[in-house]
Protein backbone atom coordinates (compact mmCIF):
# COMPACT_ATOMS: atom_id res chain seq x y z
CA UNK A 1 0.00 0.00 0.00
CA UNK A 2 1.66 3.18 -1.00
CA UNK A 3 0.62 5.72 2.29
CA UNK A 4 1.99 8.87 2.77
CA UNK A 5 2.18 10.15 6.77
CA UNK A 6 1.94 14.49 7.28
CA UNK A 7 2.37 16.23 10.01
CA UNK A 8 1.70 20.25 9.75
CA UNK A 9 2.87 22.18 12.73
CA UNK A 10 2.34 25.91 13.88
CA UNK A 11 0.77 28.40 15.97
CA UNK A 12 -2.96 28.47 17.17
CA UNK A 13 -3.87 31.00 13.89
CA UNK A 14 -1.51 30.83 11.48
CA UNK A 15 -4.63 27.93 9.68
CA UNK A 16 -2.51 24.62 10.70
CA UNK A 17 -5.30 22.92 10.50
CA UNK A 18 -6.95 24.08 7.81
CA UNK A 19 -3.42 22.84 5.77
CA UNK A 20 -4.27 19.70 6.83
CA UNK A 21 -7.69 19.85 5.97
CA UNK A 22 -7.09 21.20 2.80
CA UNK A 23 -4.64 18.10 1.81
CA UNK A 24 -7.03 15.34 3.25
CA UNK A 25 -9.78 16.71 1.66
CA UNK A 26 -7.77 17.36 -1.70
CA UNK A 27 -6.41 13.59 -1.57
CA UNK A 28 -10.22 12.33 -0.79
CA UNK A 29 -12.31 13.80 -2.29
CA UNK A 30 -10.69 15.01 -5.26
CA UNK A 31 -7.94 12.64 -5.48
CA UNK A 32 -9.67 9.49 -5.48
CA UNK A 33 -7.45 8.49 -2.57
CA UNK A 34 -7.89 7.37 1.40
CA UNK A 35 -7.23 10.25 3.89
CA UNK A 36 -7.43 10.59 7.70
CA UNK A 37 -7.37 13.82 9.78
CA UNK A 38 -6.48 14.07 13.03
CA UNK A 39 -6.20 17.01 14.87
CA UNK A 40 -3.94 17.65 18.18
CA UNK A 41 -6.84 18.26 19.89
CA UNK A 42 -6.55 19.84 23.84
CA UNK A 43 -6.65 22.99 25.72
CA UNK A 44 -5.00 25.19 22.77
CA UNK A 45 -5.78 28.78 21.82
CA UNK A 46 -4.56 31.47 19.31
CA UNK A 47 -0.44 31.01 19.64
CA UNK A 48 0.14 28.51 21.23
CA UNK A 49 1.37 25.06 19.60
CA UNK A 50 -1.00 23.30 17.30
CA UNK A 51 -1.21 20.62 14.57
CA UNK A 52 -2.78 18.34 12.49
CA UNK A 53 -1.73 14.41 11.67
CA UNK A 54 -2.74 13.89 7.68
CA UNK A 55 -2.38 10.09 6.66
CA UNK A 56 -2.73 9.94 2.69
CA UNK A 57 -3.29 6.18 1.14
CA UNK A 58 -4.01 4.44 -1.95
CA UNK A 59 -6.28 2.04 0.44
CA UNK A 60 -8.59 2.28 3.59
CA UNK A 61 -6.30 3.99 6.38
CA UNK A 62 -6.44 1.74 9.91
CA UNK A 63 -3.97 3.35 12.55
CA UNK A 64 -5.05 6.69 12.07
CA UNK A 65 -1.89 8.52 13.71
CA UNK A 66 1.52 9.70 12.37
CA UNK A 67 4.31 9.07 14.52
CA UNK A 68 7.32 9.77 11.93
CA UNK A 69 6.14 11.80 9.27
CA UNK A 70 6.88 11.06 5.97
CA UNK A 71 6.09 14.70 5.28
CA UNK A 72 6.57 17.54 7.89
CA UNK A 73 5.00 20.71 7.32
CA UNK A 74 5.89 23.82 9.62
CA UNK A 75 5.33 27.48 9.44
CA UNK A 76 6.86 28.29 13.54
CA UNK A 77 10.80 27.70 15.28
CA UNK A 78 8.38 25.53 18.46
CA UNK A 79 6.87 23.67 15.66
CA UNK A 80 10.21 22.62 14.05
CA UNK A 81 11.77 22.26 17.38
CA UNK A 82 8.95 19.62 18.48
CA UNK A 83 8.59 17.82 15.76
CA UNK A 84 11.76 17.82 13.47
CA UNK A 85 13.49 14.98 15.25
CA UNK A 86 10.62 12.70 13.98
CA UNK A 87 10.82 13.13 10.75
CA UNK A 88 11.48 9.46 8.69
CA UNK A 89 14.80 8.77 7.67
CA UNK A 90 14.66 9.75 4.40
CA UNK A 91 11.54 11.98 4.68
CA UNK A 92 11.12 15.87 3.60
CA UNK A 93 10.47 18.90 5.83
CA UNK A 94 9.05 21.50 4.23
CA UNK A 95 9.52 25.11 6.10
CA UNK A 96 8.69 28.67 6.64
CA UNK A 97 11.74 29.94 5.59
CA UNK A 98 11.95 33.68 7.20
CA UNK A 99 10.98 32.24 10.66
CA UNK A 100 12.70 28.88 10.94
CA UNK A 101 16.49 27.88 10.81
CA UNK A 102 17.52 24.72 10.31
CA UNK A 103 19.74 22.87 12.86
CA UNK A 104 20.58 19.72 13.82
CA UNK A 105 17.52 18.50 15.28
CA UNK A 106 16.52 17.23 11.38
CA UNK A 107 17.57 13.73 11.14
CA UNK A 108 20.44 13.16 8.46
CA UNK A 109 18.77 12.48 4.94
CA UNK A 110 15.87 14.58 5.61
CA UNK A 111 15.27 17.09 2.50
CA UNK A 112 14.35 20.39 3.47
CA UNK A 113 12.93 22.90 1.24
CA UNK A 114 12.32 26.53 2.69
CA UNK A 115 9.59 28.79 1.57
CA UNK A 116 9.06 32.55 3.10
CA UNK A 117 5.35 32.04 3.12
CA UNK A 118 4.57 34.97 5.53
CA UNK A 119 6.60 37.12 3.42
CA UNK A 120 4.59 36.12 0.21
CA UNK A 121 1.18 36.53 1.70
CA UNK A 122 2.37 39.57 2.95
CA UNK A 123 3.35 40.70 -0.75
CA UNK A 124 -0.26 39.52 -1.80
CA UNK A 125 -1.87 41.79 0.87
CA UNK A 126 -3.02 39.42 3.35
CA UNK A 127 -0.58 37.64 5.93
CA UNK A 128 -3.39 35.35 6.45
CA UNK A 129 -2.70 33.06 4.07
CA UNK A 130 0.46 32.16 4.47
CA UNK A 131 -0.95 28.99 4.94
CA UNK A 132 -2.43 28.58 1.51
CA UNK A 133 1.00 29.37 0.37
CA UNK A 134 2.16 26.50 2.43
CA UNK A 135 -0.11 24.36 1.15
CA UNK A 136 0.97 25.50 -2.35
CA UNK A 137 4.50 24.57 -1.64
CA UNK A 138 3.35 21.36 -0.25
CA UNK A 139 1.82 20.70 -3.49
CA UNK A 140 4.75 22.02 -6.06
CA UNK A 141 7.62 20.09 -3.67
CA UNK A 142 5.77 16.94 -3.32
CA UNK A 143 3.63 16.13 -6.54
CA UNK A 144 1.73 13.90 -3.93
CA UNK A 145 -1.45 15.10 -5.13
CA UNK A 146 -2.23 17.18 -8.32
CA UNK A 147 -2.03 20.80 -9.04
CA UNK A 148 -6.17 20.36 -9.76
CA UNK A 149 -6.92 18.38 -7.07
CA UNK A 150 -5.26 20.96 -3.97
CA UNK A 151 -6.74 23.71 -6.21
CA UNK A 152 -10.64 22.60 -5.78
CA UNK A 153 -9.60 21.81 -2.03
CA UNK A 154 -8.35 25.26 -1.42
CA UNK A 155 -11.25 26.63 -3.73
CA UNK A 156 -14.39 24.57 -1.40
CA UNK A 157 -12.29 25.55 1.98
CA UNK A 158 -12.02 28.79 2.05
CA UNK A 159 -14.29 31.58 3.40
CA UNK A 160 -16.53 33.01 0.72
CA UNK A 161 -15.47 36.29 -1.24
CA UNK A 162 -12.12 34.91 -0.20
CA UNK A 163 -11.39 32.49 -2.72
CA UNK A 164 -9.22 34.71 -5.36
CA UNK A 165 -6.64 35.89 -2.55
CA UNK A 166 -6.37 32.23 -1.87
CA UNK A 167 -5.95 30.72 -5.30
CA UNK A 168 -2.92 33.32 -5.80
CA UNK A 169 -1.38 32.40 -2.89
CA UNK A 170 -1.98 28.10 -3.63
CA UNK A 171 -0.72 29.58 -7.05
CA UNK A 172 2.36 31.33 -5.56
CA UNK A 173 3.64 28.44 -2.82
CA UNK A 174 2.62 25.80 -5.85
CA UNK A 175 5.53 27.63 -8.26
CA UNK A 176 7.77 28.32 -5.97
CA UNK A 177 7.46 24.87 -4.82
CA UNK A 178 8.21 23.35 -8.18
CA UNK A 179 11.01 25.82 -8.65
CA UNK A 180 12.92 24.70 -5.48
CA UNK A 181 12.17 20.62 -5.92
CA UNK A 182 13.73 21.71 -9.84
CA UNK A 183 16.72 23.24 -8.16
CA UNK A 184 17.50 20.66 -5.99
CA UNK A 185 17.10 17.74 -8.55
CA UNK B 1 -39.91 4.79 3.91
CA UNK B 2 -37.45 6.67 2.44
CA UNK B 3 -35.72 9.54 4.22
CA UNK B 4 -37.09 12.79 4.42
CA UNK B 5 -34.78 14.93 1.74
CA UNK B 6 -34.70 17.86 3.89
CA UNK B 7 -32.51 16.53 6.49
CA UNK B 8 -30.19 14.63 4.43
CA UNK B 9 -27.00 16.66 2.91
CA UNK B 10 -26.59 14.42 0.17
CA UNK B 11 -22.78 14.48 -1.30
CA UNK B 12 -19.31 13.83 -0.48
CA UNK B 13 -18.29 15.76 2.53
CA UNK B 14 -14.47 15.81 4.61
CA UNK B 15 -16.04 15.86 8.03
CA UNK B 16 -15.13 14.60 11.07
CA UNK B 17 -17.16 11.87 12.98
CA UNK B 18 -18.96 14.39 15.45
CA UNK B 19 -20.79 16.39 12.18
CA UNK B 20 -21.39 12.90 10.35
CA UNK B 21 -22.89 11.67 13.87
CA UNK B 22 -25.01 14.59 13.25
CA UNK B 23 -25.64 14.69 9.65
CA UNK B 24 -26.67 10.82 10.30
CA UNK B 25 -29.54 11.60 13.33
CA UNK B 26 -30.81 14.23 10.75
CA UNK B 27 -30.89 11.68 7.91
CA UNK B 28 -32.53 9.11 10.26
CA UNK B 29 -35.45 11.86 10.52
CA UNK B 30 -34.10 13.11 14.32
CA UNK B 31 -36.35 16.47 15.22
CA UNK B 32 -35.53 17.12 18.24
CA UNK B 33 -32.10 17.45 20.58
CA UNK B 34 -30.89 18.47 23.85
CA UNK B 35 -27.85 18.57 25.49
CA UNK B 36 -25.53 19.76 28.07
CA UNK B 37 -22.35 20.35 25.71
CA UNK B 38 -19.37 18.10 26.94
CA UNK B 39 -15.82 17.51 24.97
CA UNK B 40 -15.72 15.32 22.52
CA UNK B 41 -19.06 15.42 21.77
CA UNK B 42 -20.19 19.26 21.55
CA UNK B 43 -19.43 19.27 17.97
CA UNK B 44 -22.24 17.00 17.27
CA UNK B 45 -24.93 18.90 19.32
CA UNK B 46 -23.05 22.15 18.00
CA UNK B 47 -24.01 21.25 14.00
CA UNK B 48 -27.69 20.04 15.21
CA UNK B 49 -28.08 23.56 16.55
CA UNK B 50 -26.88 25.19 13.28
CA UNK B 51 -28.19 22.82 11.17
CA UNK B 52 -32.25 22.04 12.39
CA UNK B 53 -33.71 25.15 11.79
CA UNK B 54 -32.72 25.04 7.95
CA UNK B 55 -34.63 21.45 8.36
CA UNK B 56 -36.84 21.89 10.47
CA UNK B 57 -37.08 20.53 14.46
CA UNK B 58 -35.38 22.17 17.94
CA UNK B 59 -32.78 22.03 19.68
CA UNK B 60 -32.23 22.96 23.83
CA UNK B 61 -29.36 23.37 25.29
CA UNK B 62 -30.16 22.52 29.12
CA UNK B 63 -28.50 23.55 32.46
CA UNK B 64 -27.54 19.37 32.69
CA UNK B 65 -27.53 16.32 31.52
CA UNK B 66 -30.67 15.36 34.08
CA UNK B 67 -32.89 17.87 31.84
CA UNK B 68 -31.42 17.12 28.62
CA UNK B 69 -32.00 13.30 29.26
CA UNK B 70 -35.56 13.74 30.08
CA UNK B 71 -36.74 16.78 27.94
CA UNK B 72 -35.49 14.35 24.87
CA UNK B 73 -38.19 11.80 26.27
CA UNK B 74 -40.90 14.13 26.22
CA UNK B 75 -40.22 15.12 22.72
CA UNK B 76 -40.58 11.48 21.89
CA UNK B 77 -44.31 11.32 23.49
CA UNK B 78 -44.54 14.71 21.20
CA UNK B 79 -43.98 12.61 18.55
CA UNK B 80 -40.77 13.42 17.56
CA UNK B 81 -37.50 11.22 16.66
CA UNK B 82 -34.83 12.21 19.35
CA UNK B 83 -31.37 12.03 20.95
CA UNK B 84 -29.01 13.72 23.73
CA UNK B 85 -25.34 13.84 22.89
CA UNK B 86 -22.95 13.60 25.99
CA UNK B 87 -19.82 11.95 27.17
CA UNK B 88 -18.74 9.61 29.99
CA UNK B 89 -19.09 12.53 32.83
CA UNK B 90 -22.66 13.02 31.58
CA UNK B 91 -23.65 9.87 30.91
CA UNK B 92 -23.40 9.27 34.61
CA UNK B 93 -25.88 11.76 35.09
CA UNK B 94 -28.41 9.85 32.57
CA UNK B 95 -28.44 7.05 33.96
CA UNK B 96 -31.85 7.59 36.18
CA UNK B 97 -33.36 8.54 32.80
CA UNK B 98 -32.19 5.78 30.77
CA UNK B 99 -33.99 3.54 33.30
CA UNK B 100 -37.12 5.67 32.87
CA UNK B 101 -36.84 5.01 28.97
CA UNK B 102 -36.72 1.50 29.24
CA UNK B 103 -39.71 1.11 31.30
CA UNK B 104 -41.94 3.74 29.73
CA UNK B 105 -39.96 2.65 26.40
CA UNK B 106 -39.13 5.41 24.54
CA UNK B 107 -37.72 5.07 21.74
CA UNK B 108 -34.45 7.59 21.79
CA UNK B 109 -30.48 7.72 20.94
CA UNK B 110 -27.66 8.23 23.70
CA UNK B 111 -24.52 9.50 21.74
CA UNK B 112 -21.29 8.62 24.16
CA UNK B 113 -18.56 10.40 22.78
CA UNK B 114 -16.29 8.08 25.07
CA UNK B 115 -13.44 9.80 26.96
CA UNK B 116 -11.07 8.82 29.48
CA UNK B 117 -12.38 8.19 33.06
CA UNK B 118 -13.25 7.58 36.00
CA UNK B 119 -15.14 11.25 36.62
CA UNK B 120 -13.81 13.97 34.47
CA UNK B 121 -11.03 11.83 33.42
CA UNK B 122 -9.58 13.09 30.41
CA UNK B 123 -11.70 15.68 28.39
CA UNK B 124 -9.55 15.71 25.23
CA UNK B 125 -8.51 12.14 25.02
CA UNK B 126 -10.09 9.03 24.31
CA UNK B 127 -11.35 5.97 25.70
CA UNK B 128 -13.94 2.92 25.32
CA UNK B 129 -14.47 2.91 28.86
CA UNK B 130 -18.43 3.07 29.25
CA UNK B 131 -19.08 0.07 27.48
CA UNK B 132 -20.80 -1.64 30.80
CA UNK B 133 -22.17 1.46 32.34
CA UNK B 134 -24.35 1.18 29.10
CA UNK B 135 -25.28 -1.95 29.47
CA UNK B 136 -25.80 -2.10 33.55
CA UNK B 137 -25.92 1.63 34.39
CA UNK B 138 -29.60 2.06 35.24
CA UNK B 139 -30.76 -0.42 37.88
CA UNK B 140 -33.17 -3.10 37.58
CA UNK B 141 -33.57 -5.25 34.62
CA UNK B 142 -33.19 -4.21 30.94
CA UNK B 143 -31.87 -5.08 27.49
CA UNK B 144 -30.16 -1.90 25.65
CA UNK B 145 -28.64 -1.37 22.25
CA UNK B 146 -25.15 -0.15 21.19
CA UNK B 147 -23.72 0.14 18.35
CA UNK B 148 -19.74 1.09 17.70
CA UNK B 149 -19.15 3.16 14.91
CA UNK B 150 -15.02 3.30 14.35
CA UNK B 151 -14.99 6.23 11.26
CA UNK B 152 -16.68 9.03 9.83
CA UNK B 153 -18.64 7.45 7.50
CA UNK B 154 -19.79 5.04 10.12
CA UNK B 155 -21.25 7.67 12.00
CA UNK B 156 -23.51 8.89 9.64
CA UNK B 157 -24.63 5.16 8.03
CA UNK B 158 -24.73 3.45 11.74
CA UNK B 159 -26.49 6.78 13.13
CA UNK B 160 -29.59 5.70 11.22
CA UNK B 161 -29.48 2.34 12.00
CA UNK B 162 -29.31 3.37 15.55
CA UNK B 163 -32.48 5.17 15.16
CA UNK B 164 -34.15 2.93 13.72
CA UNK B 165 -33.26 -0.17 15.94
CA UNK B 166 -34.34 2.03 18.87
CA UNK B 167 -37.89 3.02 16.93
CA UNK B 168 -38.35 -0.72 16.09
CA UNK B 169 -37.62 -1.73 19.80
CA UNK B 170 -38.53 1.00 21.72
CA UNK B 171 -35.15 0.94 23.52
CA UNK B 172 -32.63 3.58 24.64
CA UNK B 173 -30.09 2.85 21.52
CA UNK B 174 -26.17 4.20 22.90
CA UNK B 175 -24.01 5.12 19.74
CA UNK B 176 -20.78 4.13 21.43
CA UNK B 177 -18.38 6.35 19.57
CA UNK B 178 -14.87 7.95 21.27
CA UNK B 179 -12.78 10.66 21.03
CA UNK B 180 -10.94 9.99 17.96
CA UNK B 181 -13.79 8.82 16.17
CA UNK B 182 -15.57 12.07 17.06
CA UNK B 183 -12.11 14.32 15.88
CA UNK B 184 -11.50 11.93 13.02
CA UNK B 185 -11.89 13.59 9.36
CA UNK B 186 -12.75 11.50 6.27
CA UNK B 187 -14.51 11.37 3.14
CA UNK B 188 -18.49 10.88 4.37
CA UNK B 189 -20.76 9.89 1.51
CA UNK B 190 -24.22 10.31 2.09
CA UNK B 191 -26.63 9.25 -0.34
CA UNK B 192 -29.61 10.57 -1.71
CA UNK B 193 -32.67 10.81 0.38
CA UNK B 194 -34.68 7.65 -1.43
CA UNK B 195 -31.45 5.36 -0.39
CA UNK B 196 -32.17 5.60 3.09
CA UNK B 197 -34.25 3.25 4.55
CA UNK B 198 -35.70 5.18 7.88
CA UNK B 199 -38.25 3.08 10.10
CA UNK B 200 -41.00 4.58 11.45
CA UNK B 201 -42.68 5.18 14.84
CA UNK B 202 -44.91 1.84 15.39
CA UNK B 203 -48.13 4.07 15.30
CA UNK B 204 -51.52 2.38 16.74
CA UNK B 205 -54.44 2.45 13.99
CA UNK B 206 -56.74 1.75 17.25
CA UNK B 207 -59.94 4.05 18.40
CA UNK B 208 -58.85 5.81 22.04
CA UNK B 209 -61.25 3.33 23.51
CA UNK B 210 -59.64 0.18 22.28
CA UNK B 211 -56.06 1.29 22.42
CA UNK B 212 -53.95 -0.08 24.96
CA UNK B 213 -50.51 1.41 25.90
CA UNK B 214 -48.62 -1.33 27.05
CA UNK B 215 -50.57 -3.90 25.21
CA UNK B 216 -48.82 -5.86 22.61
CA UNK B 217 -48.75 -8.72 19.96
CA UNK B 218 -46.05 -10.82 20.01
CA UNK B 219 -43.14 -8.97 18.71
CA UNK B 220 -43.68 -7.19 22.34
CA UNK B 221 -42.85 -4.37 21.23
CA UNK B 222 -46.41 -2.47 21.96
CA UNK B 223 -47.41 0.51 19.60
CA UNK B 224 -47.54 4.39 20.28
CA UNK B 225 -49.49 7.13 20.27
CA UNK B 226 -48.57 11.19 20.57
CA UNK B 227 -49.49 13.46 22.80
CA UNK B 228 -52.38 15.68 21.31
CA UNK B 229 -54.13 13.13 19.32
CA UNK B 230 -56.84 12.76 21.40
CA UNK B 231 -55.87 9.14 23.01
CA UNK B 232 -55.32 9.86 27.33
CA UNK B 233 -52.79 8.13 28.32
CA UNK B 234 -50.32 7.15 31.21
CA UNK B 235 -46.77 6.92 31.18
CA UNK B 236 -44.94 6.09 34.40
CA UNK B 237 -41.47 4.76 35.71
CA UNK B 238 -43.80 2.29 38.36
CA UNK B 239 -44.37 -0.72 37.14
CA UNK B 240 -47.03 -0.62 35.14
CA UNK B 241 -50.15 -3.04 33.55
CA UNK B 242 -51.26 -2.44 29.61
CA UNK B 243 -53.01 0.65 30.35
CA UNK B 244 -49.80 2.15 31.79
CA UNK B 245 -51.00 2.74 35.50
CA UNK B 246 -49.37 1.38 37.70
CA UNK B 247 -49.72 -2.34 39.25
CA UNK B 248 -47.40 -2.15 41.98
CA UNK B 249 -47.29 -6.53 42.41
CA UNK B 250 -45.27 -9.39 41.78
CA UNK B 251 -47.54 -10.49 38.54
CA UNK B 252 -47.33 -7.21 36.59
CA UNK B 253 -43.73 -7.25 37.83
CA UNK B 254 -42.86 -10.60 36.41
CA UNK B 255 -45.48 -10.01 33.15
CA UNK B 256 -43.34 -6.22 32.51
CA UNK B 257 -39.57 -7.15 33.01
CA UNK B 258 -39.99 -10.28 31.10
CA UNK B 259 -41.67 -8.94 27.96
CA UNK B 260 -38.90 -5.87 28.75
CA UNK B 261 -36.27 -7.90 28.39
CA UNK B 262 -37.38 -10.71 26.36
CA UNK B 263 -38.43 -8.03 22.98
CA UNK B 264 -34.61 -7.95 22.65
CA UNK B 265 -33.52 -11.74 23.48
CA UNK B 266 -35.85 -13.38 21.46
CA UNK B 267 -34.90 -10.66 18.24
CA UNK B 268 -31.02 -11.75 19.67
CA UNK B 269 -30.48 -13.39 15.46
CA UNK B 270 -31.84 -10.48 14.28
CA UNK B 271 -29.22 -8.04 16.12
CA UNK B 272 -26.36 -9.58 15.63
CA UNK B 273 -24.27 -7.00 13.26
CA UNK B 274 -20.45 -8.27 13.37
CA UNK B 275 -17.62 -7.92 10.66
CA UNK B 276 -15.78 -11.04 10.43
CA UNK B 277 -12.42 -11.27 8.34
CA UNK B 278 -10.72 -14.33 7.67
CA UNK B 279 -12.36 -15.93 10.99
CA UNK B 280 -13.22 -19.32 9.54
CA UNK B 281 -10.45 -21.68 10.79
CA UNK B 282 -8.47 -19.57 12.18
CA UNK B 283 -6.07 -20.29 15.36
CA UNK B 284 -6.35 -16.53 16.70
CA UNK B 285 -9.57 -14.35 16.83
CA UNK B 286 -8.83 -11.08 17.50
CA UNK B 287 -12.17 -9.62 19.10
CA UNK B 288 -12.88 -5.53 18.81
CA UNK B 289 -14.96 -2.85 18.44
CA UNK B 290 -14.39 1.44 17.84
CA UNK B 291 -11.80 2.67 17.26
CA UNK B 292 -9.80 -0.17 18.49
CA UNK B 293 -10.78 -2.62 15.65
CA UNK B 294 -8.81 -0.06 13.23
CA UNK B 295 -5.89 -0.62 14.89
CA UNK B 296 -6.27 -4.24 15.54
CA UNK B 297 -7.09 -4.53 11.75
CA UNK B 298 -3.46 -3.29 11.13
CA UNK B 299 -1.99 -5.81 13.58
CA UNK B 300 -4.10 -8.70 12.24
CA UNK B 301 -2.91 -8.11 8.80
CA UNK B 302 1.10 -8.02 9.86
CA UNK B 303 0.53 -10.98 11.84
CA UNK B 304 -0.72 -12.60 8.45
CA UNK B 305 2.21 -11.67 7.31
CA UNK B 306 3.99 -13.91 9.68
CA UNK B 307 2.09 -16.94 8.71
CA UNK B 308 -0.08 -16.53 11.95
CA UNK B 309 -3.59 -17.56 10.60
CA UNK B 310 -5.75 -14.90 12.80
CA UNK B 311 -9.18 -13.88 12.05
CA UNK B 312 -10.68 -10.41 12.88
CA UNK B 313 -14.50 -10.23 14.33
CA UNK B 314 -15.45 -6.62 14.63
CA UNK B 315 -18.57 -5.80 16.80
CA UNK B 316 -21.14 -3.66 15.27
CA UNK B 317 -23.93 -4.01 17.41
CA UNK B 318 -21.79 -4.65 20.77
CA UNK B 319 -24.94 -4.79 22.84
CA UNK B 320 -26.99 -6.97 22.78
CA UNK B 321 -23.40 -8.99 22.64
CA UNK B 322 -23.31 -11.36 20.12
CA UNK B 323 -22.20 -14.65 22.15
CA UNK B 324 -23.89 -17.46 20.20
CA UNK B 325 -21.12 -16.08 17.51
CA UNK B 326 -18.60 -16.24 19.74
CA UNK B 327 -19.21 -19.86 20.89
CA UNK B 328 -19.68 -21.34 17.67
CA UNK B 329 -16.25 -19.74 16.59
CA UNK B 330 -14.49 -21.08 20.41
CA UNK B 331 -14.98 -24.41 19.21
CA UNK B 332 -12.29 -24.14 16.42
CA UNK B 333 -9.94 -20.99 17.25
CA UNK B 334 -7.34 -21.91 20.00
CA UNK B 335 -7.79 -18.49 20.97
CA UNK B 336 -9.15 -14.71 21.02
CA UNK B 337 -7.27 -11.66 21.84
CA UNK B 338 -9.38 -8.62 23.13
CA UNK B 339 -7.74 -5.53 22.89
CA UNK B 340 -10.32 -2.27 24.02
CA UNK B 341 -9.61 1.00 25.53
CA UNK B 342 -10.68 0.38 28.99
CA UNK B 343 -9.23 -2.33 31.48
CA UNK B 344 -11.32 -4.85 30.53
CA UNK B 345 -14.71 -5.02 30.02
CA UNK B 346 -15.71 -6.46 27.13
CA UNK B 347 -13.47 -8.97 27.05
CA UNK B 348 -15.42 -10.17 30.28
CA UNK B 349 -18.42 -11.31 27.43
CA UNK B 350 -16.14 -13.24 25.21
CA UNK B 351 -14.83 -14.99 28.25
CA UNK B 352 -18.58 -15.67 29.17
CA UNK B 353 -19.04 -16.84 25.35
CA UNK B 354 -16.00 -18.61 24.73
CA UNK B 355 -16.67 -20.60 28.53
CA UNK B 356 -13.05 -22.27 29.03
CA UNK B 357 -13.62 -24.05 25.18
CA UNK B 358 -10.26 -21.68 23.74
CA UNK B 359 -7.87 -19.26 25.53
CA UNK B 360 -8.74 -15.60 26.10
CA UNK B 361 -5.83 -12.77 26.10
CA UNK B 362 -7.37 -9.45 27.33
CA UNK B 363 -5.41 -6.78 26.30
CA UNK B 364 -6.15 -3.46 28.41
CA UNK B 365 -5.35 0.17 28.12
CA UNK B 366 -6.17 2.29 30.46
CA UNK B 367 -6.89 4.88 27.50
CA UNK B 368 -5.35 8.42 26.13
CA UNK B 369 -4.40 7.30 23.42
CA UNK B 370 -5.29 3.80 20.98
CA UNK B 371 -3.14 0.64 21.14
CA UNK B 372 -0.05 0.37 19.56
CA UNK B 373 -0.74 -2.03 16.37
CA UNK B 374 2.87 -4.02 17.99
CA UNK B 375 1.13 -3.99 21.28
CA UNK B 376 -1.86 -6.55 19.71
CA UNK B 377 0.49 -8.48 17.10
CA UNK B 378 2.85 -9.03 20.35
CA UNK B 379 -0.45 -10.42 21.77
CA UNK B 380 -2.18 -12.29 18.54
CA UNK B 381 2.03 -13.82 18.44
CA UNK B 382 1.19 -15.40 22.21
CA UNK B 383 -1.36 -16.25 21.57
CA UNK B 384 -0.61 -18.54 18.45
CA UNK B 385 1.94 -20.18 20.39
Amino acid sequence: MQKSEIRVGGLGGQGVILCGMIIGKAASIFDGKHATLIQAFGPEARGSACSAQVTVADEAIGYPYVKNPDILIVMSPDAYTQFAPQVSPGGMLLYESDLITLDDKLPKGVRAFGVPATRFAEELGRRLVLNIVMTGFFAGVTGLLSFESVEKAVKSSVPKGTEDLNLRAFRKGYEYGREQAAAKN
Amino acid sequence: MHADPKGVLTGIHFIDGDHAACEGALAAGCRFAAGYPITPSTEVVERFAARIPLVGGMFIQLEDELASSIAIQGAAWGGKKVMTVTSGPGLSLMMEHVGLAAIAEVPCVFVDVQRGGPSTGLPTLPAQADMMQVKWGSHGDYEPIALSPNSPQECFDLMIKAFNLAETYRVPVFFMMDEVVGHMTERVVIPEASEIEVVERKWTAKKPSEYRPYGTDESLVPEMVKAGDGYRIHITGLTHDERGYPAMNAQAQDKLVKRLVNKIRDHRDQLVDVRADGVEGADVIVVSFGITSRVAGAAVEAARRKGIKVGHLRLIITWPFPAKVIRDLALTAKAFVVPELNMGQMALEVERAVSGKAAVLTLPHAGGTVHEPDAILAKIMEAAQ
